[in-house]
């Protein structure tokens, strides 16, 4: 790893020394292990497997509910384990997260406008 | 704080405080801990969310607005679909062993792993190629209604997207094979990484949106 | 332009391993600047590339106040206005007033951060030759059939393939998405750059408002710039792959162009003008000789207008018929975003009230765009009504309301900067006299160009229109307004001589010629290439305010020490600061876009291929260059080990011992992104 450790820093004062000690801790950490990325893996595809059979066994509204719901925990798994932002800084998770919240709230109130949400 | 308030050495002569040593102007170290190129590629991420949202949201949009011709919904192969679903989410799993073989110093098995993330990645995009074709000769192309056409640009997108992701990790393998990627640079490939689950899950809620929801 | 140049490094000969051109070393020339990746060049070259638009643009303003002077204007063809006033728009928006931020971002935010370069040296090369092709693309145009002639708003259907059947729309989209490509690139190095390379102490509470502010637009353009990507890849895919996404007839929506614009729109507005605030609030402070006026507010106002400006943008489609909810709502909205935007105007006001305040120059620009600011803002509100606003768009007091906020604003604001660091840019300050003629004649000709245009709007006369006829009522205004225009050209001639009388006759700039609060003042005036000597630790807002200044038990101020003492002179003998290497790769990948474009423009897919080849290759050679080169000693040494340089270093460095490896040397800070060759890595 390439990243000074929280030691190297504590004479500079004003270093965002939280944010850095916790960046030196998370390099240090364990990741998952790859048999852990793997179940990770499975469980995602377990996922995808349902999503599938929903699509086939049903077709109302609860089917939606339920498929984006899947969705989301999908996102989050690959976002939180196999891209790291779980175990990564502060920082980059709200690079990311503002980005996405963003989009999400823009684009809704955009699709509202077009009457999309009425059923 | 008053430590560091004066230059301890003659010199230029400024009385400026200032950081002796390497330790903050040192290659490595950042305000907060995290390089710069991680912190970077997380920005474009961002960025690239309101891309995607606003691709997405068109096809939302002119989902149900076809005018004539056949939709997508009509010509969909959802088994042949998930199945290229499945590969592109285990192509996260090979790329998520290739970063934890190089983390570990395993050179080989980067390679191997990011050749397998590459090929798995190809097959995806081969599959699309495959499935875009055959809505073309049933006669779904990107002009016959609104439909197509988002449907057309929202998948188009995302499979160039692959497809540089899959130039990207070819030209690491290569990369690695001369030499170039030790342990000490395993970070590069985390961030290649960091693109190509990004383009997973893009494709995680265009499966859903525009493939699974009726 | 006179640049402190150190020696050139002495390169070992070790040859890199993929070169086929020799990775050049020059710093001074046409090489040196078309190689540069120091931030501080590429910040002079986006903000005279943008003063050369300035002045185009200026031109095309002109044309269309001498075709509007007078009613029934035979100056300028229908067809011919319409590429006039739409490169109007597009120029001084996207060209001008966008790069000249840029020029400041680019020169000022390492420098007020104590740092040595932004994150990415050669990606910020890249953003700025994206920015000259994107331009050279528009402006090309007009050798090649016709320039964009749908407005800079582009409207469908208007600009669909049956309404707009030449290339001018083709060459307004793709110069367009090849700027777009550029300031994303180039908000997301300055995201990093202010995140990551702060100097220690620098807390983001610390940061001097001017690169605050910045931060914010950063945002703001990273987030705005792909929605507007998305809307011209659809306009591109209707225009030349027959799609249908504007297409009513076909099921498509015309206010699909509109709200994705305008959601990218309104974002750019805060783009255009929040970084000329921060202009301004880094002024104020030091020509009225107090802290800005509630520092943390002003943050979080301009933190609270990026946020809420994502909040606002149907205000443009008023008029539209998106029905009673969506138009209420908005019209709120925009209602609250005048809020901290008003929270800063009084904090200005603030920061002046009980100074010993010094009219010189900037200080005018600055209090001018308060003022002026203020009135747009004014007019603003007025449109929020929405009842007013139905009978105010699309006519000229909407003309006026934005260019009170982005000429009155933006523009005054970028100038008083253009003043203020032009000491540490140039080395020379400004001539005063010429500055105030400059100012006042500026002023005097903005109002009489645009203030007319209220009066205008409310008497009915619409936008967007080549002629007007001659029993309207509107041909008094008109004429003033066109004497303003070229009041204002008057003014910008000053300007131009000031800067060619400065450089002929101009006396070398002092150390801190303001007497100025922020840490870009302690190096050297003109600011030698490796910023500083060392890196600066930060103990207070206005740090070199502090370092000057205490005050006394009656709170006056006392002054403790001269800038002198801190001004950051010259390097020790023998001693070499280790600089990033220049590079071409940026310039020739961003030769590669335009080449794409005109490819697409004209069907010939083989020149787009051979944009892609030119594009790939640029940015293939590029990531297997090393950042710097060649590789220090001490970048290979650190290649292994957690950090270069412990405790011993800063022993060594206490004790005086100089050379390589002591306290002159800091390499460049942060730059972590590992190459894939040898020795350090910055992208």
């Amino acid at each position: 790893m390439s990243n000074p450790t929280v030691d190297d820093l504590e004479e500079e004062p004003g270093l965002n020394a939280e944010l850095a000690s916790e960046a030196a801790l998370d390099s240090r950490h364990a990741h998952p292990s790859d048999a852990q990325y793997g179940l990770i893996a499975l469980a995602l595809a377990t996922l995808t497997a349902i999503e599938v059979a929903i699509y086939y066994l049903r077709s109302d509204h609860l089917t939606i509910a339920v498929l984006l719901v899947l969705m989301v925990i999908k996102f989050s798994v690959v976002v939180g384990f196999f891209m790291h932002l779980r175990f990564d800084s502060k920082v980059l998770r709200r690079l990311f997260i503002g980005g996405l919240t963003l989009a999400v709230t823009v684009y809704t109130i955009f699709l509202f406008m077009f009457g999309i949400f009425h059923v | 704080m008053s430590e560091i308030e004066t230059a301890a050495d003659p010199g230029p002569g400024p009385e400026t405080p200032v950081a002796h040593g390497h330790a903050a102007d040192a290659m490595h170290a950042t305000s907060t801990g995290v390089s710069n190129a991680k912190m970077g590629m997380w920005a474009f991420l961002g960025s690239e969310c309101l891309l995607f949202g606003a691709l997405i949201s068109t096809y939302i949009l002119y989902r149900h607005r076809a005018v004539s011709g056949p939709t997508p919904h009509q010509l969909y192969d959802i088994p042949f679909t998930s199945v290229s679903s499945f590969v592109l989410l285990m192509s996260s799993f090979s790329m998520v062993l290739a970063v934890s073989a190089i983390q570990r110093g395993d050179e080989r098995r980067l390679r191997v792993w990011l050749s397998t993330t590459a090929l798995l990645g190809a097959v995806f995009v081969s599959g699309q190629i495959f499935e875009f074709t055959s809505f073309i000769r049933r006669g779904m192309t990107i002009k016959t209604n609104v439909t197509s056409g988002a449907f057309y640009v929202l998948t188009g997108f995302h499979g160039v997207h692959v497809t540089l992701g899959i130039i990207m990790l070819l030209s690491l393998v290569n990369l690695s094979v001369r030499g170039k990627i030790p342990q000490a640079k395993a970070e590069v490939v985390e961030i290649a990484g960091l693109y190509w689950h990004f383009v997973d899950i893009v494709w995680i809620i265009i499966f859903t949106v525009v493939y699974l929801i009726p | 332009m006179a640049v402190v140049t150190l020696p050139a490094e002495t390169p070992p000969s070790r040859p890199a391993a993929t070169r086929f051109l020799k990775r050049p070393q020059a710093t001074s020339g046409i090489v040196g600047w078309l190689t540069t990746i120091d931030h501080k060049r590429i910040g002079i070259l986006y903000g005279v590339t943008a003063f050369i638009f300035f002045l185009v643009g200026g031109f095309e303003a002109l044309l269309i106040r001498l075709q509007l002077a007078e009613p029934n204007g035979r100056i300028l063809s229908a067809q011919v206005y319409n590429e006039v006033f739409t490169m109007h728009g597009t120029t001084m928006i996207f060209l001008v007033v966008m790069p000249m931020s840029a020029a400041f971002f680019n020169y000022l935010v390492p420098l007020q951060i104590g740092a040595r370069d932004v994150a990415f040296p050669r990606l910020n090369a890249f953003s700025y030759w994206m920015f000259l092709s994107g331009g050279l693309l528009l402006y090309s145009s007009f050798l090649l059939g016709g320039a964009p002639n749908g407005g800079w708003f582009g409207y469908a259907p208007n600009t669909s393939i049956t309404y707009s059947p030449g290339h001018n729309i083709d060459f307004w989209l793709f110069g367009l998405l090849i700027l777009g490509i550029g300031s994303t690139a180039s908000a997301a190095n300055l995201i990093v750059t202010t995140i990551n390379l702060r100097a220690p102490g620098m807390r983001l509470l610390r940061m001097p408002i001017f690169t605050w502010m910045s931060l914010v637009s950063n945002f703001l353009i990273l987030f705005a710039m792909p929605v507007i990507t998305v809307a011209l890849f659809l306009l591109m895919f209707d225009r030349q792959w027959g799609t249908h996404f504007f297409d009513p007839l076909a099921g498509g929506d015309p206010v699909l162009w509109q709200q994705l614009f305008w959601i990218f729109g309104h974002p750019e507005v805060y783009i255009l003008v929040l970084p000329a605030m921060g202009i301004v609030s880094e002024i104020m402070p030091v020509f009225a000789r107090k802290p800005l006026f509630g520092y943390p507010v002003m943050v979080f106002s301009g933190i609270a207008i990026g946020f809420m400006g994502w909040g606002v943008w149907v205000h443009h489609m008023f008029a539209v018929g998106l029905g009673p909810v969506a138009t209420a709502a908005f019209s709120v909205s925009t209602m609250l975003i005048a809020v901290p935007t008003g929270v800063k105007i009084f904090n200005w006001l603030g920061t002046m009230w009980g100074g010993s305040i010094r009219y010189k120059t900037p200080m005018l620009f600055a209090i001018g765009f308060v003022v002026m600011f203020t009135i747009g803002g004014l007019s603003g509100v007025t449109h929020a009504l929405v009842p007013a606003d139905r009978q105010q768009t699309d006519s000229y007091y909407v003309v006026a309301h934005f260019h009170y906020v982005l000429f009155g604003g933006s523009i005054l604001g970028l100038f008083g900067g253009i003043y203020y660091w032009y000491p540490k840019v140039f080395g020379k300050v400004l001539d005063e006299r010429l500055g105030r003629w400059h100012f006042w004649v500026t002023l005097l000709g903005f109002n009489l160009a645009f203030g007319p245009m209220h009066i205008l709007g409310l008497e009915g006369m619409p936008r967007r229109i080549y002629s007007y006829a001659a029993n309207m009522g509107w041909n008094f205004w008109n004429f003033v307004s066109t004497v303003g225009a070229f009041t204002i050209a008057a003014g910008t001639l000053i300007f131009i001589y000031n800067v060619r009388h400065t450089d002929q006759h101009g006396e070398p700039a002092p150390d801190d010629p303001w007497d100025a609060r922020t840490l870009e003042w302690i190096t050297p005036n003109p600011t030698p290439d490796y910023n500083y000597i060392e890196t600066p630790v930060v103990t207070h807002l206005d740090d070199f305010w502090h370092m000057k200044y205490s005050e006394d038990s009656d709170g006056r101020l006392v002054k403790v020490a001269d800038a002198a003492r801190f001004v950051q002179r010259r390097v020790r003998p023998g001693e070499h600061v280790h600089m990033p290497s220049p590079s071409y790769w940026p310039l020739v990948a961003s030769v590669g876009a335009p080449i794409i474009a005109y490819g697409q423009i004209y069907r010939m897919w083989a020149v787009s291929g051979l944009g892609v080849l030119v594009l790939l290759t640029g940015l293939y050679a590029w990531g297997l260059e090393p950042g710097t080169e060649p590789p220090d000693p001490d970048d290979v040494a650190a290649e292994g080990h957690e950090l270069a340089g412990g405790p011993e270093t800063r022993e060594l460095a206490a004790a005086g011992v100089g050379g390589a490896s002591g306290g002159g040397d800091p390499a460049l800070p942060g730059t972590e992104a590992p190459s894939l060759t040898d020795g350090g890595g910055d992208v």
